[in-house]
C-alpha cells in the first residue's frame, strides 16, 4: 500500500511523517514521532486514554487516521509543559494526588486542559461531564476532580495561559 | 526522652511514616514519560499477533498458513505443532494444571490462542492473522458449570482422562477439578439439625474482570549469541514468572532477565503467565530478535485474567436472637477450560475459608468443588485476597439475610456477633488466626456519621410512600500479605519478600524489593519507611523494582501483600542496618552501644544531648572508619516470612434510591472506614480507598463476563463491559481506626483491597435493603437496571 | 484492532465526493465522524476499499436559518449543535439531546449526519429528525432530492440513501409556539447506546393537545414514529390517564432485539416509561 506525506504541527513544531492511509493518529504519535504519552486502553473510542488535543478540540486519536491530520494543530501531553514549567494542571493532578498507576493520566490532562478552556470554572458536576470519555480504573475520579478544580483556582487566579504548543 | 521542637523539625524534614508525601512517581507520569511495555520498542523489534478460535468447544482439523506466510512481511506462523519440538506447547499452571500455550488439536473456550503471526509491523500481523485458516470441527459446549458433572456432559479436556487428580486431590468426573473442604462437617451438620433457626440461599459471585486500563503485553528479546532471554513485561512478580520461564525453557535462570517499567493498572489481570507472553518468547528464540504482543481490549477481557464465578449455596444456623452457631457454604467454582487459578500451592480454593468473617462463629464448614467448563481460564484475584471477595460476599449478605428473617435491625445483628476486641488474637472455627480487630467502635463511629438512625426513619417514611430506599452495611475482615512459607508457595516457593538496601557514603540510598507498585506508590511509600526507620530523607532514598537482574527475590504485588510482606522486609533491612550504624556510631563517639539513644536522624549519648553522631556522618564512617573486625559499606537484605496473615477491617455504609419505573440505582451517599493498621501515606491510603470503592460499585451495578449456550462471549468491548465514568461514579466519603497488627514490625496490614471486598457487599446489601420490605432476600449481581427493574416487575411494583 | 487498507480520498467539494462514490461504488465508504465506520474497520466487519472522507467539505458544516427554516449541514458535529445559540433558541431538542449522545471527545467528531444517514436505529437523531418532521437534502449524480425523514428509514441500516448519495442538508422549522420537545434517554453508562428513548415534540393551547410527535429510538429495526400515540393526545385535554394510553401505544408498536442492556420486555416497558416521561416535560415546556 503507497505512503502518503502528512504535515502538521504537533506540540508547536512543524512535523511531517509517510503514513499509510489506515495508520491510525496514535499509532504513528507513539511509533513514527515517539511521542509515548498518548497510550491506547481500549481502540473502540471508550477509555480516552489515546485522548489529544486535535484544532482546538479533544479528539480520541485511536479513532482518527493520521491522513486526517494534515494541517491539524495537535498537541499531547508531551506539549503542555512551557519554558520548563510544568501545567497548573499537571502540578495540580500530583498535589491532588489525581493519579495512581498513570496510564489514563496523559488522555486525562489532555481532556481537562481543553475543559478549562471551554469552561474556565467549571462546577463539580461539570467536570464529571467533562471526563465522562475518560476512564480511569485507580483512583476513582474523585482527587482528579479535586486537581481540575484546584488547576482552574490557580489558573483564574494566575492567568496562566495555555501550553506552549496552543 | 521527650521529642524537642528541633528534632520534630528534623523529623518531619525526613518525610517518613504517617505523611502524605507528594508521589515521586508523578513527575514522569505527568509528562507522558512512564515507560509501559508498548513504549519499548527495541532494534529489530517484530510484532506477533494471536489467531484465535471463533468457537467455545471444537477440534482442530486442520491450519493452513500458506496465504499468510505469503504475504509481504509475514515472518512466521508459530502453531502448536512448531512449539512441540520445543515442549512449550503446553505450559503450567498456577492452579495445578497445564494450559495449552497454542490449542493442541483442540480448542476450549472462544478466542483461545491458535496461532501467533509474526511481522515486521503491527499491522501486517493483523493482516496476516486474517489469512491463517483454521478448520475446526464443532462440538457441544459447556457453560453453565451446573451442567459440567452430567453424565452425559462432553468431556472437556481429553487430555486428562484417566487422571484421577489434578494437582489437588481425587476427582469426581471428567470435568471435575477438585474438592476442597475445610471445618468439621459432622459437627456442623449437628449444630444444623438442631438450631432454632436456618437460612440458606443461593448467592452468585458472577464472572468479571479487573480490567486494568493498560491490557497485557510483552517484548521478548532473546540474545542467540551468549544466549540471555530478556523479557520486559506486564507482571506484577517478575521474579516467580522468571522461574517459571527457566523451569519452561531449560534456559538457566540467571541467563534470564524479566523487566518491569510502569504497569497502567493490575488488579490481579497480571499476575498469570499467559499464552501470548510463551509464544512470542517462542518466536524470538526462534528468530533471534525481539517480539512484541500486546493484547488488544476484547482479547484481555475475553481471555486473561477473570474473576470468581463462584456459585455459593450458603447456610447460617442461629438462635432466635440472631447469634450464629454455625456456618455451612457449598461452593460450586467455574475454572474454565484449563485450571489456571491463581492460588498458593496448599490453597486451590485461596483464602474462602476467611468466610466466618468478623463474627465469632464456633462451628463451620466449607466445601469447594471446581469444574472445567468451555470459557477462559483464569480465576485470577481481582483487587483482593486470592477467593477473599466471595468469601465476604457471602457472610456479609447472609447475616443481612439472618438479620431480615428475625427481623433484627441489620447493625444490631452484627453487633451480637462481632468478635470483640478482647478476643484477639481469635482462632475461627476454619482456622485462621484473626490478628487484631476493634469491630464495635469502628461500625459505631460510622452509624453514627451518617445518622443511621434517621436514615431507618427516612425510609420508612419512603416506604409508606412507595419509594425504594436502601440502607447496606458491611462490616468485613479480610485476610491479606501472602503468606506464611510453611502455609504458603507457589510453584514450590514460599511467598516471603524482600529487600535490599545500600546506603551510600554521602547518606543517601538505594532500596530494591521484590515487590512491583502498578499505580500504588511505592517509590513514594517505601522511601518512607526507610526514612523513619534510618533517618534519611525520603528524597534521598531511590526504590527500585521489576528488574530481576537488580532487585532481590520476591512473590510480588497481589492479594496486598506489599505492606503486609515487602513493607516489612523494607522495615527489617532498615533496622538491620541501623543496628551496624548503631555500632559505627558507638566506636566513632567512643562509647558502649548500650549508650547510644536514637533521635530522628542520629544516635546520641544518652544525657549528653551535643555528643551526636548523624546518619550522613555515621555513612561516610562505613566506607572509612569502621570499628575493628567490622567489613565496610551499609547495606542489608532481608527476606521476610510473616509469622501470619494480617486481618485488616472496615465498616462501610451506603444509602441507595431506586427508580421504581425503571430499575436505576442511584447511590445517594457511601461511607467508608478502613482500619488497616499503622498508616504510612493517608493521602495513598485515601486513593486506594477510592479507587477500590469504585471497582466495588463496578463489580457491584454492573461487570459481567456473560456467554451464550454455545459459549460464545456476549460484551467483550468496553461498549458493554461496564467501567464507570466520572458521571456514574459515587462521592466516597472516607474515614479511620487504627489497631495496630500485633505482628507486622510496623503494625500494618495492607488496605487497596478492603474497599473492593467489602464494598461489594454493601452495595449489594443496600439493593436487597431496598427491597426487603417486600420479602425480597437476595438478588445477584450485577444489580443493572433491567436485572432490578425485573425483580421489580415481579413483585408488582413496576409498571 | 487494526484497520484494513484503503485508498484515501478527501474530496473538497460536495460534487467531487459524489463522483467518488459513483465511480467506486460499493467499494467506496464515506467517512464523516468515524465513530462507528473505524471501530468497525478494526473488528473488520467493515472493509472498504476507497473511503471518501468528507470532513474537509466546508460547505457541509454550519447551522444556519433560512427562509425561516432552520438548516444544519450535515457534517456538522455533536458539539456545535450543542453550543448553537440559535439552536438553544429555536429548537433546544437537538442541543439538549446531542449532550446525551457518546461523551465529549465523541461529540466533537461525530457529526448529524453520519448519525442519520447510518440507518442504525440505535442512533439518537433518527427519531429526533423524525419528531421534528425534518428534511434531508440528498445530493447523488443527477443532482439533489428531498427525502422527509419519517420516509427515510427503511429498515435496519437500510435508508433511501442511493449508494452514490450524499446526505447534506437537514432542514426543519424552528419551534413553535406554545410548543414543548423533550428527549428521554435511558442509558447504562456515559456514551452507550439507548436501553430505550423517546422524543416528543407537543403543541398545546392550555391544556388540549394541538399537535403532536412522537418517536422512539432503538426500539425497532428502525427509529419509530408512534403514530397511535399522537392520535391519542392531539384535541384532547391532556391527563395523566390519556399520557398512560400514548405510552402504552407505544408500548405496543415496538419491537426491541433482546441484548445485554435488556430483554424485549424491559425495552418494550421502558419504551413506555421513556415515551410518558418525553410526554410530560414537553407538556410542562410547552405550557413554559
Amino acid at each position: 500500500m503507497s505512503k502518503t506525506q502528512v504535515n502538521f504541527i504537533l506540540n508547536g513544531q512543524p512535523v511531517e511523517v509517510l503514513v499509510e492511509p489506515r495508520e491510525l493518529l496514535i499509532h504513528v504519535l507513539r511509533e513514527q514521532l515517539l511521542q509515548t504519552g498518548s497510550h491506547i486502553g481500549c481502540e473502540t473510542s471508550h477509555c480516552g486514554a489515546c485522548t489529544v488535543d486535535f484544532n482546538g478540540e479533544s479528539v480520541k486519536s485511536c479513532t482518527l487516521f493520521a491522513v486526517q491530520a494534515q494541517d491539524a494543530k495537535v498537541i499531547t501531553v508531551e506539549g503542555l509543559v512551557s519554558n520548563g514549567e510544568l501545567h497548573p494542571l499537571q502540578q495540580a493532578f500530583m498535589d491532588e494526588h489525581g493519579l495512581q498507576c498513570g496510564y489514563c493520566t496523559p488522555g486525562m490532562l489532555m481532556r481537562s486542559y481543553r475543559l478549562l478552556q471551554e469552561n474556565p470554572d467549571p462546577t463539580e458536576a461539570e467536570i464529571r461531564q467533562g471526563i465522562s470519555g475518560n476512564l480511569c480504573r485507580c483512583t476513582g475520579y474523585q482527587n482528579i476532580i479535586k486537581s481540575i478544580q484546584k488547576a482552574a483556582a490557580v489558573i483564574n487566579e494566575s492567568g496562566h495561559d495555555e501550553a506552549k504548543s496552543a | 526522652m521527650a521529642a524537642t521542637a528541633e528534632s520534630l523539625e528534623r523529623k518531619e524534614k525526613l518525610q517518613g511514616i504517617g505523611c502524605s508525601r507528594k508521589r515521586k512517581e508523578d513527575p514522569r507520569f505527568i509528562q507522558g514519560k512512564g515507560i509501559y511495555v508498548d513504549d519499548v520498542k527495541l532494534p529489530g523489534m517484530v510484532y506477533g499477533a494471536l489467531v484465535r478460535s471463533p468457537h467455545a468447544h471444537a477440534r482442530i482439523k486442520s491450519i493452513n498458513k500458506e496465504k499468510a506466510l505469503a504475504l509481504p512481511g509475514v515472518i512466521t506462523v508459530l502453531t502448536a505443532d512448531d512449539l512441540k519440538p520445543l515442549n512449550l506447547h503446553w505450559m503450567p499452571t498456577l492452579g495445578s494444571d497445564v494450559q495449552a500455550v497454542l490449542a493442541d488439536e483442540k480448542v476450549g473456550f472462544q478466542l483461545q490462542e491458535v496461532a501467533m503471526v509474526i511481522a515486521e509491523e503491527r499491522y501486517i500481523a493483523a493482516d496476516g492473522v486474517d489469512l491463517v485458516e483454521v478448520e475446526y470441527e464443532e462440538l457441544p459446549a459447556i457453560t453453565d458449570p451446573h451442567k459440567s458433572m452430567d453424565p452425559d456432559a462432553p468431556i472437556i479436556r481429553e487430555d486428562l482422562v484417566g487422571k484421577d487428580e489434578v494437582g489437588h486431590g481425587k476427582r469426581l468426573h471428567d470435568n471435575h477439578i477438585f474438592t476442597w473442604e475445610a471445618g468439621d462437617k459432622d459437627s456442623t451438620d449437628a449444630v444444623f439439625d438442631k438450631a432454632e433457626v436456618t437460612i440458606k440461599e443461593e448467592i452468585l459471585n458472577p464472572r468479571v474482570h479487573p480490567c486494568p486500563i493498560e491490557t497485557c503485553g510483552c517484548v521478548a528479546s532473546f540474545d542467540k549469541i551468549n544466549g540471555h532471554l530478556t523479557v520486559h513485561m506486564t507482571t506484577q512478580n517478575s521474579h516467580l514468572v522468571r522461574t517459571v520461564l527457566a523451569m519452561l525453557s531449560g534456559i538457566p535462570e540467571s541467563k534470564i532477565r524479566v523487566i518491569t517499567n510502569d504497569i497502567g493498572g493490575g488488579f490481579g489481570n497480571k499476575v498469570p503467565i499467559y499464552p501470548g507472553y510463551v509464544v512470542a518468547i517462542v518466536a524470538s528464540i526462534v528468530l533471534g530478535r525481539p517480539v512484541k504482543w500486546i493484547e488488544s481490549r476484547i482479547e484481555n477481557l475475553s481471555t486473561t485474567g477473570f474473576a470468581r464465578d463462584y456459585h455459593g449455596t450458603a447456610e447460617l444456623a442461629a438462635d432466635k436472637e440472631g447469634h450464629i452457631q454455625a456456618l455451612r457454604f457449598n461452593v460450586l467454582a467455574d475454572h474454565g477450560a484449563f485450571n489456571a487459578h491463581v492460588s498458593a500451592t496448599k490453597w486451590p480454593a485461596g483464602l474462602f475459608s476467611i468466610c466466618t468473617g468478623s463474627y465469632d462463629i464456633p462451628t463451620a464448614y466449607v466445601k469447594v468443588d471446581a469444574v472445567f467448563t468451555n470459557k477462559a481460564p483464569g480465576g485470577v484475584a481481582y483487587r483482593c485476597s486470592l477467593r477473599v471477595t466471595e468469601a465476604v460476599y457471602l457472610i456479609e449478605r447472609m447475616i443481612d439475610i439472618l438479620a431480615q428473617k428475625l427481623n433484627i435491625d441489620k447493625a444490631e445483628i452484627r453487633r451480637r456477633n462481632f468478635i470483640q476486641a478482647d478476643q484477639f488474637p481469635y482462632n475461627t472455627s476454619l482456622g485462621w488466626t484473626l490478628d487484631s480487630g476493634n469491630y464495635g467502635p469502628a461500625l459505631d463511629k460510622v452509624l453514627k456519621a451518617v445518622d443511621y438512625e434517621g436514615l431507618r426513619k427516612e425510609q420508612a417514611e419512603k416506604r409508606a410512600k412507595g419509594e425504594l430506599m436502601g440502607i447496606g452495611i458491611s462490616t468485613f475482615t479480610e485476610i491479606v500479605g501472602a503468606g506464611p512459607t510453611k502455609a504458603c508457595d507457589i510453584l514450590g516457593i514460599g511467598l516471603f519478600d524482600s529487600c535490599e538496601i545500600r546506603v551510600n557514603p554521602t547518606g543517601s540510598a538505594i532500596a530494591r524489593m521484590g515487590t512491583q507498585s502498578q499505580g500504588q506508590g511505592h517509590e513514594t511509600t517505601y522511601a518512607q519507611i526507610i526514612a523513619t526507620e534510618l533517618g534519611i530523607p525520603s528524597d534521598e532514598i531511590q526504590v527500585e523494582e521489576g528488574d530481576t537482574d537488580k532487585a532481590p527475590y520476591g512473590a510480588g504485588t497481589w492479594g496486598s501483600r506489599t505492606t503486609p510482606v515487602g513493607a516489612a522486609a523494607v522495615t527489617k533491612a532498615a533496622r538491620k542496618i541501623r543496628d551496624k550504624a548503631r555500632k559505627i556510631a558507638a566506636h566513632l563517639l567512643e562509647v558502649s552501644e548500650d549508650d547510644l539513644e536514637w533521635d530522628v536522624d542520629q544516635f546520641r549519648v544518652k544525657g549528653v544531648p551535643d555528643q551526636v553522631k548523624t546518619m550522613k556522618e555515621i555513612a561516610m564512617a562505613a566506607y572509612s572508619n569502621v570499628p575493628e573486625g567490622m567489613e565496610n559499606g551499609l547495606e542489608a537484605v532481608d527476606y521476610y516470612d510473616p509469622p501470619n496473615f494480617t486481618f485488616p477491617f472496615g465498616a462501610y455504609v451506603c444509602v441507595i434510591d431506586i427508580d421504581p419505573q425503571t430499575g436505576e440505582i442511584k447511590v445517594r451517599r457511601f461511607y467508608a472506614l478502613d482500619d488497616c493498621g499503622t498508616r504510612i501515606n493517608d493521602m495513598i491510603i485515601e486513593g486506594q480507598i477510592h479507587g477500590g470503592l469504585t471497582e466495588a460499585f463496578a463489580v457491584s451495578m454492573g461487570q459481567l463476563i456473560d456467554f451464550d449456550e454455545e459459549g460464545n462471549l456476549l460484551g467483550n468491548s468496553l461498549m458493554d463491559y461496564f467501567v464507570p465514568t466520572a458521571v456514574e461514579t459515587p462521592h466516597w466519603e472516607t474515614d479511620y481506626t487504627v489497631t495496630p497488627s500485633p505482628h507486622h514490625p510496623l503494625g500494618a496490614k495492607g488496605v487497596a483491597e478492603s474497599p473492593h471486598v467489602g464494598g461489594i457487599p454493601c452495595f449489594s446489601n443496600a439493593v436487597i435493603d431496598a427491597l426487603s420490605h417486600l420479602g425480597v432476600t437476595h438478588v445477584d449481581m450485577p444489580h443493572t437496571a433491567a436485572r432490578i427493574w425485573k425483580k421489580l416487575h415481579e413483585l408488582g411494583v413496576a409498571k | 484492532m487494526i484497520p484494513p487498507s484503503f485508498q484515501y480520498h478527501a474530496p473538497g467539494s460536495v460534487d467531487d465526493a459524489v463522483a467518488l462514490l459513483s465511480q467506486y461504488g460499493d467499494e467506496a465508504k464515506l467517512l464523516a465522524g468515524g465513530h462507528s465506520l473505524l471501530p468497525m474497520m478494526k473488528l473488520r466487519f467493515a472493509e472498504p476499499e476507497h473511503l471518501v472522507d468528507i470532513n474537509n467539505i466546508e460547505s457541509l458544516k454550519g447551522i444556519r436559518e433560512e427562509n425561516g427554516e432552520i438548516v444544519i449541514g450535515a457534517m456538522t458535529t455533536e458539539s456545535a449543535l450543542i453550543s448553537s445559540a440559535l439552536l438553544q433558541e429555536k429548537c433546544p431538542l437537538l442541543p439538549e439531546a446531542a449532550g446525551l449522545i457518546g461523551d465529549p471527545q465523541v461529540r466533537n467528531r461525530g457529526t448529524i449526519g453520519g448519525d442519520i444517514a447510518h440507518g442504525d436505529p440505535a442512533n439518537d437523531h433518527p427519531a429526533l429528525m423524525m419528531a421534528l418532521d425534518a428534511i434531508f437534502t440528498l445530493v447523488g449524480p443527477n443532482g439533489s432530492r428531498q427525502v422527509a425523514a419519517n420516509d427515510f428509514y427503511l429498515g435496519t441500516f437500510y435508508t433511501a440513501l442511493e449508494a452514490d448519495e450524499i446526505l447534506t442538508e437537514i432542514r426543519f422549522s424552528p419551534q413553535s409556539p406554545n410548543t414543548g420537545a423533550s428527549y428521554h434517554k435511558l442509558k447504562r453508562k456515559t456514551g452507550d447506546f439507548a436501553t430505550a428513548a423517546a422524543a416528543a415534540v407537543i403543541e398545546m393551547s392550555g391544556d388540549t393537545c394541538q399537535r403532536a410527535r412522537i418517536t422512539l429510538t432503538n426500539l425497532g429495526p428502525t427509529a419509530l414514529r408512534v403514530k397511535d400515540a399522537e392520535a391519542v393526545l392531539v384535541g384532547q385535554v391532556i391527563t395523566d390517564d390519556l399520557i398512560d394510553q400514548a405510552a402504552q401505544k407505544a408500548m405496543d408498536i415496538c419491537d426491541p432485539v433482546q441484548d445485554l442492556r435488556g430483554d424485549v420486555e424491559y425495552k418494550t416497558h421502558m419504551a413506555g416509561e421513556m415515551t410518558r416521561r418525553a410526554i410530560k416535560t414537553a407538556i410542562e415546556r410547552a405550557k413554559g
